[in-house]
């Protein structure tokens, strides 16, 4: 237990020390979307009865940062380990499989919830903002955060090198999240996008916590929630495998 | 009950064996050689002794403990000085001497801590950051990032490569004081003077196999005795002699000699072969010799 709570503390100090890097930037960036798109569409775009564009925009927006930063976090955490070297100081302890993952899970879900929240703090201010059902926020932010959390250490352990590591989350995670309703309904795709879309976890992890704000979603949150939940045993299986067998990490 | 148990070990990397079939038992309290040349496969097997690698086949226990099936318990009585010079460049040096305590499940032991900064000479950068740290420095920290959780078993690979002799001496004093204590010593180096002083036993390795393995002592004695060094002119060395050469260039003929009651016996050889002894030296060998004819396989 004191070996993953020192991870666990290790990673959590390595983000925070850079936190210029990892929480402010993209709470601005995060917040340049909302103006521009906010500016540009709230007048013209209604997608929830009832519920301005800025509006809708924002739960997307924070959910948005959740993943991405969940994602960076555990994968360039391990990726810069790799390349320096100083992994080794990682391998050679008696830390098992499930230590490493938890904590390299649990430092990615503290930061993505962090930069979830200062990007609500600051963007909350140009909507009216309901809170229907809470618990949903927390669990889609919790599980979505895990899942990709889990999935940057996958990407952090399978990675050779940044080029890797960069075509990763630009061919997989930056498409997904993007194409998953952070700046629309899936309702007002055309039938074949509106399909494909249904194929995408990060689809319910945003309808999801979008329902949490406004009770109205695309699909039904319970249906979300089974889906997503079941992504995240999915990929934390996989990741604790890899653990387990050294992939990559123990030649 | 060995300190470290290594029995036949494979490790093949596609075509490559760097370890074929490597025995050793090193005993508590030793200070062990491990010595080879580049690519011999040193560093893989201390990798495979650390779990950093995992071996085609064989097995390895540290202090009794399987170093896959029961990994968590021989990891904890393993510390290693990595062969690399890595650091995190989050941290200062308290901070990674913290943490490393940590990872291996100990509490917070500072005092500890502190006296292995001291003993290496860290102590006024204990809160510097890793990245503004020497060369030198970083080695310090690396030696003492093994050392945070007393581990029975130290691992040194290549501790001294490229750092002054100030270090040395600070750290050979420090890991002889462990030893002493009880503290079982494994070394790899490629300085060969420090080996012969420091290590009571010595393997050697090459292309993945051991191909010497004896006390210090023993391997001086069998393998070398003592060398008569001659420069000579006039006439080539005497058939009579040749088997004794261990050494010929251009400027120097060197001749294996057991005692020193053989040196009269063979200047006469040479005065009848009409050898001319421009220049005479008796040396006693060294480890660097004896590592020589061994890896030149003269003595195999």
């Amino acid at each position: 237990m004191i070996g993953f709570r020192t991870l666990f503390y290790k990673e959590i100090l390595r983000f925070w020390k850079v936190a210029t890097q990892t929480i402010t930037a993209p709470i601005l960036t995060a917040m340049l979307y909302l103006l521009i798109f906010g500016h540009v569409l709230d007048k013209h775009v209604q997608v929830f009865s009832g519920v301005s564009y800025t509006a809708f925009l924002i739960p997307g927006l924070v959910m948005m940062s959740v993943l991405q930063n969940a994602f960076a976090n555990s994968s360039s955490s391990l990726m810069q380990s790799k390349i320096t070297g100083n992994l080794v100081f990682i391998l050679l302890p008696p830390l098992s499989y499930w230590e490493m993952y938890s904590a390299y899970v649990l430092a990615a879900i503290v930061r993505g919830l962090t930069v979830g929240l200062g990007v609500f703090v600051i963007t909350a201010w140009f909507a009216d903002l309901s809170f229907v059902a809470p618990v949903w926020i927390a669990l889609f932010s919790l599980l979505g955060a895990a899942i990709l959390g889990t999935m940057g250490l996958i990407a952090g352990i399978w990675a050779e090198k940044f080029d890797h590591l960069a075509a990763f989350q630009n061919f997989l995670i930056m498409p997904a999240t993007f194409l998953s309703g952070v700046f629309y309904s899936i309702h007002s795709l055309p039938p074949v996008w509106l399909a494909i879309s249904r194929f995408n976890p990060f689809f319910y992890m945003i309808d999801g916590f979008r329902y949490g704000f406004f009770g109205q979603s695309d699909v039904d949150p319970l249906h979300s929630i089974v889906v997503v939940l079941a992504f995240f045993i999915v990929l934390a299986g996989i990741a604790i495998q890899l653990l387990k067998n050294g992939y990559k990490l123990r030649a | 009950m060995a300190a470290i148990q290594i029995t036949d070990v494979k490790k093949n990397y596609a075509a490559l064996q760097a370890l074929d079939g490597v025995s050793l038992s090193i005993e508590p309290g030793e200070f062990f050689g491990l010595l080879g040349p580049n690519g011999a496969g040193k560093t893989t097997l201390i990798s495979v002794v650390a779990g950093l690698i995992r071996a085609t086949s064989g097995s390895v226990k540290v202090m009794g403990h399987d170093v896959q099936s029961d990994y968590r318990a021989a990891r904890r009585q393993l510390g290693v000085v990595p062969q690399e010079l890595v650091f995190d460049p989050f941290f200062t040096v308290r901070e990674t001497l913290r943490m490393q305590q940590g990872y291996f499940g100990l509490r917070r032991n500072d005092s500890w801590i502190d006296e292995v900064m001291e003993n290496l000479d860290l102590t006024n950068k204990a809160d510097t950051n890793m990245r503004a740290l020497s060369g030198g420095m970083k080695r310090r920290v690396l030696v003492a990032q093994a050392l945070v959780h007393k581990p029975p078993v130290i691992v040194l690979d290549e501790p001294t490569a490229g750092v002054d002799v100030e270090l040395r001496q600070t750290l050979w004093k420090f890991i002889g004081r462990l030893n002493r204590e009880g503290h079982t010593v494994v070394l790899t180096t490629h300085y060969l003077e420090e080996a012969q002083a420091l290590c009571s036993r010595i393997a050697m390795l090459k292309a993945g196999r051991v191909v010497a393995l004896d006390t210090t002592n023993a391997l001086l004695k069998q393998v070398a005795g003592s060398q008569l060094k001659l420069r000579l002119s006039g006439a080539p060395l005497p058939d009579s002699l040749k088997s004794l050469q261990i050494q010929h260039d251009s400027s120097y003929t060197a001749l294996r000699i057991n005692h020193i009651e053989e040196i009269e016996p063979i200047l006469a050889s040479l005065r009848t072969g009409g050898c001319v002894i421009e220049e005479l030296q008796l040396e006693q060998a060294d480890l660097e010799d004896v590592f020589l004819q061994i890896m030149d396989g003269a003595h195999q």
